[in-house]
């Protein structure tokens, strides 16, 4: 596999944003009730990931290390006011919904770290595709949440009637509980066992073994 | 690379970028901000269509709006404004300023919203024969935010023709019901006044559908039921548009 393919697929499921670093886990929460706003959201993340990457790495060699956090946080914090601009004109209805929550990927852990941790060290290029990479693994986690999410919480997919309400005469008593934001949690910490057990190489070592009983003999 | 961190060096580093970086914010918001506002436009037009229940997806919003004509109003006077132009009026930011609203006393203030605004904007749909509806804006305070909507009503001034509500922060699922078309399909056929005091309101749990002056509360939102039904009674009564209503009904607005 090439280099930069590497860094393209790797995020996805070999070292995924949120289920193996758990970043950004918040908007994970709070967009993902319907599949529309998911989809609006992860690519909203995935380009402002993709060019702060590559602009902090064009001067990344400029930047002077004892301001280089807040010259990374002012590069995001400009993209992610232009996206908002964006998507206030040309998706007024979507970007309604998403509210404060396009404003809020300033603070979405995974462009920071991202920048902090490749950006600084690698050349344009790379970058941006590391960008896109981690960009491509949020979407994946956020788009399976928000397809069991809208699918049981309100029987549709993107809008769409999938499952006959029982309020409008079906068969099907929607869950409430999965339009709310813990319902979120559920489904990442299902995500995570089902990619654990696939790739056992992801489970974390215990920090310290649990000594066994001792027995009645050496306590006396 | 030996004075990276110069005191020079940095300053320059953050002068550059923070010109660079509102170089382009900036451009970004004045390039788009016709767009935006034209969508801004649409969205409030939509809700009117909507709270009037003439809207049609099939048609353009603006080709529906035609047939509305925007009038600027003196609230306490109840008459039209002619001399300035609607388009420019900006109801919102009027009931914020001191010289364009007035403070209202605790027992005026049902709706909770502390200032009203002395001029509002209604809107007239002409029919065939003369005025067929008017939808008139609202606001007023619910559980947890303020509630901005439209109430439309019949030529006769007293029928509800429909409400609908475009920016609330309330509950999704108790006092976000306010939304659910069922609930709105409650209004239309309404009565407002019985006599001169207005009379329409929620109540707790399911009104009876012939009722005149009843419509359900929202169940698991009393504070939200509530709220809707202060603003309903300030905005439709002597502090709000009831002199206007009553001057248009006369014939001299």
């Amino acid at each position: 596999m090439s280099d930069t393919k590497k860094i393209l697929t790797t995020p996805i499921f070999a070292d995924n944003p949120i289920v193996l670093q758990i970043l950004g886990i918040c908007s994970a929460l709070a967009v993902t009730s319907n599949l529309k706003t998911t989809v609006v959201m992860c690519i909203a993340l995935t380009t402002v990931a993709a060019f702060s990457n590559a602009s902090v790495s064009v001067v990344r060699n400029h930047i002077p290390s004892s301001i280089r956090i807040i010259v990374q946080m002012i590069i995001i914090a400009s993209l992610v006011i232009v996206v908002d601009q964006i998507l206030k004109a040309y998706a007024y209805g979507i970007s309604k919904e998403l509210s404060v929550f396009v404003g809020l990927i300033i603070t979405n852990c995974i462009v920071m770290g991202r920048t902090e941790a490749f950006a600084m060290k690698n050349p344009p290029w790379p970058s941006f595709v590391d960008g896109v990479g981690n960009g491509l693994g949020y979407s994946v986690v956020l788009l399976a949440v928000g397809f069991f999410r809208e699918l049981f919480g309100s029987g549709k997919l993107f809008g769409v009637e999938i499952l006959s309400l029982s309020t409008d005469g079906g068969w099907y008593v929607p869950n409430g509980l999965m339009l709310l934001p813990p319902s979120a949690f559920f489904l990442i910490g299902f995500f995570i066992w089902v990619l654990r057990c696939k790739k056992t190489e992801q489970v974390e070592k215990e920090e310290f073994k649990i000594a066994r009983n001792s027995t009645l003999r050496e306590a006396l | 690379m030996a004075n990276q961190d110069s005191i020079k060096k940095t300053l320059t580093v953050a002068l550059l970028l923070c010109i660079v970086c509102s170089v382009v914010v900036s451009s970004a918001a004045v390039l788009l901000r016709p767009i935006q506002q034209a969508n801004k436009d649409l969205d409030r037009k939509k809700n009117i269509l909507l709270a009037a229940g003439l809207y049609n997806e099939e048609l353009s919003i603006e080709e529906q709006f035609g047939t509305i004509k925007t009038h600027l109003i003196d609230l306490s006077s109840g008459k039209f404004i002619n001399s300035e132009d609607p388009a420019s009026f900006d109801q919102r930011k009027a009931a914020k300023d001191p010289e364009r609203s007035r403070s209202l006393d605790r027992s005026e203030d049902v709706a909770k919203i502390s200032r009203r605004e002395n001029q509002a904007l209604v809107y007239i749909v002409e029919g065939d024969d003369g005025l067929d509806k008017v939808i008139i804006p609202v606001h007023g305070y619910g559980l947890w935010s303020t509630l901005y909507g439209f109430v439309a009503l019949e030529s006769d001034l007293n029928t509800i023709a429909g409400l609908g509500f475009y920016d609330h922060g309330e509950t999704p699922g108790l006092g976000g019901e306010v939304d659910n078309p069922r609930w709105k399909a409650l209004w239309p056929g309404k009565r407002v006044y019985n006599g001169n005091q207005v009379a329409i309101g929620l109540i707790k749990g399911k009104a009876d559908p012939n009722a005149s002056y009843e419509v359900d509360g929202l169940s698991g939102a009393t504070l939200t039921s509530r709220g809707v039904t202060n603003l309903l009674t300030f905005w439709l009564g002597k502090n709000g548009f009831q002199p206007f209503l009553n001057n248009l009904k006369a014939g001299d607005a």
